[in-house]
């Protein structure tokens, strides 16, 4: 009789239990947010790293409640649509989230399908936020896209200028994959650095996306013996190999890049060999790295078994998003409301320690507020991690 | 010169490798594998899970990605072409069914092995210096050394064992082979076992050196593709030549026309091109001579 009641009771706690969870969740209202990337093929990386960092902080946000907009807490959904690299499926991708009533939308990752949703976007009122570099997305009469990181143009001059003045750097190489991306970043780069004096020895070499040994691509490279070799816009899954051969063919001078990177991957590709390789990164490093950052890692491990270093600047748009709501809760439907805030717009930047602030910037890149203010943390791999080398801010 | 010729050599090892467990099961069953190359990127990813992850020696990763893809391709022979290829008569079926698992695979090493770039630490340190003519590091030469030792034990396998004798027999005329007693299923599932398992320690053998990632198996097919076409399609000495003449030609290429931009793939296209244009059968010619 006892065990009957107990388990009755049992049961009913569990179902009021069950109730109300689903009440406590039913309360909020659900605000969506748009990722339009790529997740699938070589580039898959790139665009994992965005989705899995907004789907982590929208967990994280969930958890604990929701986020809170002119008074109102939202749980955050984010949409996601895989477009393959493909500037048509990105076209696809950014229809879809028109007609599912987003107005915010993270990516694309590459220049040709952040160029290709470009009307679709300003035809539907959605905000969106390239990981691409090309001006003219951010430059008016364009205004819906912002950038969300540094672009090459921004880091790479200021990465040359502290090598030629801290370790000699005279003369540099470019080398890049046949691709728009690491060929406009070479180009900007190549230019930037006969801008700032340096010698540029080498800027013809390209190489094929799925090349598997970069022995052949490099040698002509070496030979030409520069202090500086850029790898232009490359993927975290080529640079290992183009490190490990760069250093195999006797190289001895720096090795840098203006992309993200990812420690583990570098350490299981080229080891030691890439100790003293220098990338752009965000702000995960131990001394730059807030409590806040500090648990968004811990919880994106454990959500996705393995944390990727690239996140550390993918973590930002999500955050840009919504403090800017939460600044101008109109700015939910209305997207004009929404760049009449940017203007003005400045929040704490939780992810790093000291006083850093969430802003949009790019008036002297693009002459307008169309960026979002990371920090330019450039830092150098040593033995499994990476260190900071300096931070600068853009703008 | 040297060093070009070295880089040729090496990379004509590895792309024979590739090229042979393709030219293989088209040769038994007349079937354009598209997932060729993510087989390649399977066993890549077991060995790295093996070594990488596991702390196991290399030779068990190696181990685990032959039987692995061996499995998986006598599975996939069993349950998928045999009954399409008994159904259907039509070649177009196949290649769809190959194109449909190369996609699959695909979805499946996202989903188990993530998007990221793997790698094995080196599974030997040091570089070979020769007076700097010839720079190559020593696990390449192993690498490539392997590779070769691969290729010849395969060959002798086709020519002295009884299996390689029935698959020849299969792969000259299957009626015949099937009428003096030969068993066609039976070494049709070798046939694409041995053929995927030698995809499989390909990837196993080059994640020590070029890592591997999701991406990879497309690009690997169509160089498969290249080499086969190279050196005449279903002939085991014609991928073999096919392989090597590709890898030739992309170190060549690569340094003598380095000045003019990546166009040296542009060039081997368009040399295919004109040589199929004069040879389609390729080198060698139709399946085993």
């Amino acid at each position: 009789m006892l065990r009957r009641s107990f388990l009755r009771t049992t049961a009913l706690a569990a179902v009021a239990s069950i109730a109300m969870l689903g009440a406590a969740h039913a309360e909020n209202p659900i605000l969506k947010i748009g990722f339009v990337g790529v997740t699938s093929g070589p580039a898959a990386a790139w665009g994992t790293s965005n989705q899995r960092s907004m789907e982590t902080r929208a967990a994280w946000i969930n958890e604990t409640g929701g986020y809170d907009i002119g008074g109102t807490k939202y749980d955050i959904e984010i949409v996601s649509f895989d477009d393959q690299k493909d500037p048509k499926r990105a076209i696809a991708g950014m229809e879809q989230m028109a007609q599912a009533g987003i107005h915010y939308v993270v990516g694309p990752n590459v220049d040709d399908g952040a160029a290709a949703v470009r009307p679709v976007a300003e035809q539907n009122d959605i905000m969106y936020f390239p990981y691409a570099f090309p001006k003219e997305l951010y430059t008016a009469p364009a205004s819906n896209a912002i950038l969300g990181m540094v672009a090459n143009y921004q880091s790479g001059p200021a990465i040359y200028k502290y090598l030629m003045e801290n370790n000699g750097v005279k003369k540099v190489a470019f080398v890049a994959g046949n691709e728009s991306d690491p060929l406009s970043q070479r180009d900007s780069g190549a230019a930037a650095a006969r801008e700032l004096g340096l010698e540029v020895v080498s800027d013809s070499v390209t190489y094929q996306m799925d090349t598997t040994d970069f022995t052949p691509v490099l040698l002509p490279v070496i030979q030409t013996a520069p202090d500086l070799l850029v790898l232009s816009g490359v993927s975290p899954a080529n640079a290992p190999q183009l490190i490990r051969s760069a250093r195999e063919l006797g190289y001895t001078g720096l090795i840098s890049t203006e992309t993200a990177q990812n420690a583990a991957v570098l350490a299981e590709g080229a080891g030691e060999l890439a100790n003293g390789f220098i990338s752009v990164g965000g702000a995960s490093t131990p001394d730059l790295a807030s409590d806040m950052m500090k648990e968004f890692v811990t919880r994106y491990t454990a959500m996705f078994g393995e944390y990727n270093d690239e996140s550390n600047t993918k973590v930002y748009a999500l955050e840009y998003i919504l403090a800017t709501m939460a600044a101008n809760p109109a700015a939910i439907e209305d997207i004009d409301a929404f760049k009449a805030t940017m203007d003005t717009f400045e929040a704490p930047n939780p992810f790093m320690v000291g006083d850093a602030k969430l802003k949009y910037v790019g008036s002297s890149s693009f002459g307008q507020k169309r960026q979002v203010s990371v920090p330019l943390v450039v830092n150098v791999y040593k033995d499994g991690a990476f260190e900071t080398l300096f931070v600068a801010q853009v703008d | 010169m040297e060093q070009i010729l070295a880089n040729g050599l090496y990379l004509g090892a590895q792309y024979a490798l590739i090229a042979l467990g393709l030219t293989l099961i088209f040769s038994l069953m007349n079937v354009l594998n598209f997932a060729h190359g993510q087989m390649y990127v399977f066993g890549g990813f077991v060995t790295y899970t093996v070594v990488a992850q596991w702390g196991l020696p290399f030779i068990v990763g190696l181990m685990a990605s032959a039987i692995i893809l061996a499995v998986m391709g006598a599975l996939i022979e069993v349950f998928l072409f045999r009954p399409v290829i008994r159904k259907s008569k039509r070649d177009e079926s196949t290649m769809l069914l190959a194109a449909g698992i190369a996609f699959f695979l695909d979805a499946v090493i996202l989903l188990v092995f993530g998007e990221k770039q793997r790698g094995v630490p080196k599974i030997v340190d040091g570089v070979f210096n020769w007076d700097m003519r010839i720079i190559m590091p020593y696990d390449r030469i192993l690498i490539g050394v392997l590779a070769v030792a691969l290729i010849a034990g395969f060959i002798a396998l086709m020519q002295y064992s009884k299996t390689g004798r029935a698959m020849r027999a299969l792969a000259q005329d299957r009626m015949a082979a099937q009428l003096m007693g030969v068993d066609v299923d039976r070494y049709s599932m070798i046939g694409f076992a041995l053929g995927a398992m030698l995809a499989g320690l390909v990837g196993g053998l080059l994640v020590t050196i070029t890592g591997i990632n999701l991406g990879m198996g497309g690009p690997t097919s169509i160089k498969a593709f290249l080499m086969i076409m190279i050196g005449g399609a279903g002939v085991i000495s014609g991928a073999i030549a096919g392989g090597f003449i590709l890898g030739m030609m992309e170190s060549v290429g690569l340094t003598v026309l380095a000045a003019y931009g990546d166009i040296t793939y542009l060039v081997i296209f368009a040399s295919l091109m004109v040589f199929l244009a004069f040879r389609p059968q390729g080198l060698m010619g139709k399946p085993w001579g």
